[in-house]
């Protein structure tokens, strides 16, 4: 359990520093295969995307890279879907990608003017998924 | 946040400002644009739909149909910015409708009246109780779940005219948005609805009535609407928890595939809604009163009060199913229908015209 201890620490200093709603974050530790170079990333879910992870808006998590190496949307859509999505997942992807419908800003931006699934993630970046499907 | 660590494919400027690094595809004209330059495209177009359509007049009382989701309550904020910035002159009130749904409309009348504090705006709850005398929970636990959104569609409806006549406004707007109004043009269709069809996309319906509806926000994506107030506007998300209409689900989806693929479609769409022309051998339904309550109906008595009747009667399932009588096949085709699985036809009120 050594890689445990080593991984829990940069999680909960930034857990302390940053972002408000302190009461909504969540610390998602994969201690079964986190390796060192796991990604610490910020993800936000909004317009009813929260009710299908536990109703948490924000998780802090740690991601592997694919092959421990680079980090990519395709890679954390799945990731997310294995990991933080408890129910109706056909509500957050469709295929390999959101469903359309659902918002996905990288650092706030519109990920439509990146390079969607490919783009590649790095330390301490903030994606999120807002869904436009519910309620007017 | 960290706008370094933004991945933009290529060094693009914003297109508009040419000067700031672009935060947003818009999908009307895929331009890439900043967040300034943003909110003011944004709340300018909706300007200019109001000053080219006259919608208000000044001097004139609005009542805002406010449902504490996303689209009304950016309305509410955009429509009261406006107003003060371009002088229209509007009394704006909140118009919120109070089905009895616990757990659901508790909590977003709550953000409405956090939205009454927030932007000054008086607001007027009326509850379908106090219309009807009966709530929506206590309709779903008689009828259960099958046809509950007929009621919440017909009843909300006419809710919102009640509430608008109690205000004494001048007109009623609706936060329907572009894609809600594609929507709506392919559900008309697809139900060979044409009196419908003709008159959905109206930015202005029901001029000839008590009070005119108009909607604001009839050629707004609902992206941007959705990205617009992103971190600041205080909006409610969640859907009725008694609305599982699966047709008007895969409509939905339907129209932001489509998006996807090609984001104009949906303003095309809303395009071939309005070039529609109704052939005259189309019968039109007539529109008279109902004889019971006065309300706008094309039949003795209006829908509301038909379901009313069968609810105060114990007999539910009176007035649900197909019942815009226009010519014998249809009338042959409602008696198919009628009590078996019927395509609902009126659906969470939201969206009905
Ligand atoms: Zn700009
Ligand atoms: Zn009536
Ligand atoms: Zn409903």
């Amino acid at each position: 359990m050594e890689s445990l201890s080593q991984t829990i620490r940069p999680g909960a200093v930034n857990f302390k520093s940053g972002i408000p709603n302190n009461n909504f974050i969540e610390e998602v530790l994969l201690c079964a295969n986190l390796k060192l170079l796991a990604m610490q990333l910020t993800l936000e879910f909004g317009g009813g995307l929260e009710l299908l992870c536990n109703s948490l808006k924000i998780h802090k998590v740690n991601v592997d890279p694919q092959d421990g190496e680079k980090l990519t949307m395709k890679h954390l859509l799945a990731w997310v879907r294995t990991n933080l999505i408890k129910e109706r997942p056909e509500m957050f992807m469709k295929g390999d990608s959101v469903r359309p419908g659902v918002l996905v800003l990288i650092n706030d931006c519109d990920w439509e003017l990146s390079e969607q699934l490919d783009t590649v993630l790095e330390e301490d970046d903030v994606v999120v998924f807002i869904s436009t499907l519910h309620g007017g | 946040m960290a706008e370094a660590a933004a991945k933009l494919k290529g060094g693009r400027l914003c297109s508009i400002c040419n000067d700031r690094r672009p935060a947003l595809k818009r999908p009307k004209t895929l331009e890439q644009i900043c967040r300034e330059c943003f909110y003011t495209v944004f709340e300018d177009e909706i300007h200019n739909v109001i000053v080219e359509n006259q919608l208000f007049k000044p001097g004139e009382r609005i009542a805002i149909g406010a449902s504490g989701g996303k689209d009304s309550t950016v309305l509410a904020y955009v429509l009261s910015e406006l107003n003060r910035r371009h002088n229209y002159g509007l009394d704006l009130f909140l118009l919120s409708v109070d089905e009895g749904i616990t757990g659901y409309r508790d909590d977003s009348l709550e953000t409405v009246k956090r939205n009454e504090i927030q932007y000054g705006l008086p607001l007027k709850v009326v509850s379908y109780k106090e219309l009807y005398g009966w709530t929506m929970d206590e309709i779903v636990k008689l009828i259960g779940l099958k046809n509950n959104c007929t009621f919440c569609g017909v009843f909300r409806r006419q809710a919102l005219d009640r509430g608008a006549a109690l205000l004494k406004v001048d007109k009623l707007v609706t936060g329907h948005n572009a894609d809600d109004i594609a929507e709506t043009v392919l559900l008309n269709i697809l139900r060979g609805d044409i009196a419908r069809l003709s008159r959905c996309t109206s930015i202005i319906t029901g001029e000839d009535g008590p009070i005119p509806r108009c909607k604001p926000f009839k050629y707004t994506y609902e992206k941007e609407i959705v990205i617009y107030p992103f971190c600041w506007l205080d909006y409610f998300s969640t859907e009725c928890i008694y609305s599982p209409n699966a047709y008007r689900g895969f409509a939905r989806e339907f129209i932001k595939d489509l998006e996807r693929m090609r984001p104009r479609a949906i303003l095309d769409i809303i395009k071939s809604g309005e070039d529609f022309r109704i052939s005259a051998s189309t019968k039109m339904p007539e529109q008279g009163n109902c004889e019971r309550c006065g309300y706008i109906s094309s039949q003795k008595w209006c829908k509301a009060c038909v379901l009313l009747e069968g609810l105060n009667r114990g007999l539910p399932k009176l007035g649900i199913g197909r019942s815009r009588g226009l010519n014998n096949e249809q009338n042959k085709d409602m008696k198919l229908t009628d009590g078996t699985k019927s395509m609902q036809s009126k659906q969470c009120g939201t969206l009905d015209f």
